[in-house]
């Protein structure tokens, strides 16, 4: 009797077991991209960036930034510079396709020039800051091996190793996923030699039309003693961009949504 | 008091909205308080390093300050743009804005409507590009400035503007551009007056003691020109199909009559495509150049008929390192006949002008240091000219840049070979507001 007791125990049990264990990591990995980059239909934002040199000087950027989910993974990219004064109405937009190479145009107002940028390198500076252009797009998660490494009271600790190590410069990195919001808030880049040496973090969070959403964005190179803060305002979702906006047509004559 | 020219009275009345514009706010009301004001302030000077008898040695020395207003409304967007120039070089002050030469220069006046949601309209002086070239153009019949891009101003200077109506339709295929242009718009070509250059008359290099003499073309609706772009997008790939209807952008041709140099009639035609390709972006561009008035090829005051074939690919190298290669190609079309009627004693060109360029960008402390070369060399005429570069952002409002223009060649009457002694070295500092 006290072994039937004790197989129906563990029969009843075994599936709550199976709950408590490790979720699926690709599960954890996959939502945190769709929170930090896919929340709702389309978005904007304006973006207030100030990078931090090792010598306590700054250089400021105001931009504004919109996005459009298409179809598939894709996405488009629209970004508007308004400051400093020598790169104000130059546009960039990005033609994001997941697992292939972006399309990147740049448009220089004084010229009236649409100019084509070569693929290249995402893992670049993005205008000069602590960001690179792979942080604001996102990164393509089969590009990496996932390692659920351990959690904390609020997050799930994420080791990320790259499949091919030669195209980056980290060896791997370590990322907090939020338990209740999914969102990715701390990542921690180590060398080859098992240094850390770069940090990108989330330091505020607030919920906007539901959407979780990361309203300061802090990157640090720790080796060059440099940081970039990035502060979001006006952001909004669902505004029903219109896919035409990502075209020639709006880099020589910006849109209404980037311009306001 | 010489008499003033129309051109001189539009200056004055937009230099003055330009200076309403950023009189103290309390001066501004309604419209204006809406109006993005901006602009920048930029000094330079520049240096030739070979004595040339017909030419100052100081290439460049001016100071220059850009106000731009800027009012996107509703309905309407306007653009004023323009340049008031204290320049050291030239000896002629009185504002001509066709030249770009004297007090002031309109870069951009403009009015942009989009009657409906398929059409936007541009009416008014503006700066028009298109095309697939790196500082090459084969499609691109929009005005030039050869002279800014030569003795050192900003690479922007090299576009001059456009007094035009661009209409823009957007079926859901693509973009149809039509350019109107209802007085001819030639390039700002070189003359004499800053840079010398080959005479064919003279048989020598000529500069302020002969300046070009030109018969422009300067008939209202009459002397006109047509620019039409057809694109589209093809996946990752762009696409287009260009007409040009018009005339040679600087004065090819010669009247042995009035012994002036003329604008002779050109159509041109052409394609273009640009894409990804091997990690990286790859561009060809054709052209037909069509000499209307030159159609046997046998007049030799007229420009020959040419095609014109450009090959490109731009990649990056390393981090913040990125290189572009061209190769370009002119071929006269009517060889034989230029050949044969060219006269005794005239330099005469190959059938073939080969030109490779290179670019070479690089990227440096937090991209705020910018290390640039340019370079075209032609193996055909045996002449190149160089255009090393840097520039590094001081703080985000102070720039400092420096360069040099750097020509060679075998012979006086080759593109580049003619300015030989034109090379020159340049330093400017700019303040953006």
């Amino acid at each position: 009797m006290k072994r039937l007791l004790l197989l129906f125990v563990l029969l009843f049990l075994w599936p709550a077991g199976q709950l408590l264990a490790a979720p699926d990591v690709e599960q954890i990995v996959e939502q945190a991209n769709r929170a930090a980059y896919y929340a709702g239909r389309d978005g904007r934002a304006d973006v207030h960036m100030v990078i931090y040199d090792a010598h306590g000087g700054t250089r400021e950027r105001r931009f504004t930034i919109l996005r459009l989910n298409v179809a598939g993974d894709d996405q488009k990219f629209y970004v508007y510079f308004k400051a400093p004064a020598d790169v104000r109405k130059m546009a960039y937009l990005v033609w994001k396709h997941v697992g292939g190479d972006d399309d990147r145009w740049l448009w220089l107002p004084a010229l009236n020039l649409k100019k084509r940028i070569a693929p290249g390198d995402k893992r670049t500076s993005f205008v000069g800051s602590d960001f690179f252009y792979e942080d604001v797009s996102g990164r393509g998660l089969e590009e990496d091996v996932h390692e659920l490494v351990g959690e904390t009271e609020t997050a799930w600790l994420v080791k990320n190793t790259p499949k091919d190590p030669g195209s980056v410069e980290f060896a791997w990195y370590q990322v907090w996923i939020d338990k209740a919001t999914s969102l990715p808030v701390k990542a921690e880049y180590h060398d080859r030699e098992g240094k850390l040496y770069r940090r990108v973090s989330a330091a505020r969070i607030e919920t906007i039309q539901g959407y979780p959403t990361v309203v300061e964005a802090v990157a640090e190179d720790l080796r060059a003693g440099t940081r970039t803060v990035n502060t979001f305002s006006n952001v909004k979702y669902d505004i029903g961009l219109k896919e035409r906006i990502f075209t020639e047509r709006f880099l020589r004559r910006p849109p209404r949504e980037v311009t306001r | 008091m010489t008499a003033r020219k129309p051109g001189q009275f539009l200056c004055a009345v937009l230099a003055a909205l330009l200076i309403l514009a950023v009189a103290p706010s309390g001066a501004r009301a309604g419209l204006l308080d809406e109006v993005d004001l901006h602009g920048f302030w930029d000094n330079r000077a520049g240096l030739r390093l070979q004595d040339d008898a017909y030419q100052r040695r100081t290439s460049l020395l001016e100071s220059r300050l850009q106000l731009e207003g800027l009012y996107q409304g509703d309905v309407v967007t306007w653009q004023v743009r323009g340049d008031f120039v204290a320049d050291d070089v030239t000896e002629e002050h009185d504002v001509d804005l066709e030249e770009g030469s004297g007090w002031f220069d309109l870069r951009e006046a403009n009015l942009l409507v989009s009657p409906t949601d398929w059409l936007d309209l541009k009416v008014g002086r503006q700066i028009l590009t298109w095309g697939t070239g790196d500082l090459l153009f084969l499609n691109d019949l929009f005005p030039k400035d050869w002279q800014a891009f030569f003795i050192g101003r900003d690479v922007e200077y090299l576009k001059a503007p456009s007094d035009a109506l661009l209409a823009s339709f957007y079926p859901e295929w693509g973009t149809i551009d039509l350019v109107y242009t209802p007085r001819f718009d030639p390039d700002r070509f070189i003359r004499g007056e800053r840079i010398s250059y080959y005479n064919p008359l003279l048989g020598r290099t000529a500069g302020r003691d002969a300046p070009v003499r030109v018969d422009e073309r300067r008939d209202w609706f009459d002397e006109d020109e047509f620019a039409l772009r057809v694109s589209r997008n093809i996946g990752s790939f762009e696409a287009a199909l260009y007409g040009y209807l018009g005339y040679w952008k600087s004065p090819a041709g010669f009247d042995a009559a009035s012994g002036r140099n003329t604008f002779p009639r050109l159509n041109v035609w052409g394609a273009s495509l640009r894409g990804p390709v091997a990690d990286g972006i790859g561009n060809l561009e054709l052209a037909w150049y069509d000499s209307r008035d030159d159609a046997g090829g046998d007049d030799p005051l007229l420009p020959n008929s040419e095609g014109r074939l450009l090959l490109g690919y731009e990649r990056e190298l390393a981090r913040d390192f990125t290189i572009g290669l061209q190769y370009y190609l002119e071929r006269l079309l009517d060889y034989d006949a230029y050949r044969r009627t060219l006269p005794a004693g005239t330099p005469k060109r190959d059938e073939n002008r080969h030109l490779l360029t290179l670019r070479l960008t690089r990227l440096l402390l937090n991209q705020n240091l910018t290390l640039s070369l340019f370079a075209y060399y032609s193996p055909s005429d045996e002449d190149a000219y160089l255009r090393p570069s840097a520039s590094y952002k001081l703080t985000d409002s102070w720039q400092l840049s420096g360069g040099g223009n750097i020509f060679a060649g075998r012979r006086d009457h080759t593109f580049f070979g003619q300015f030989e002694e034109a090379t020159n070295v340049y330093a400017a500092i700019r303040y953006s507001f």
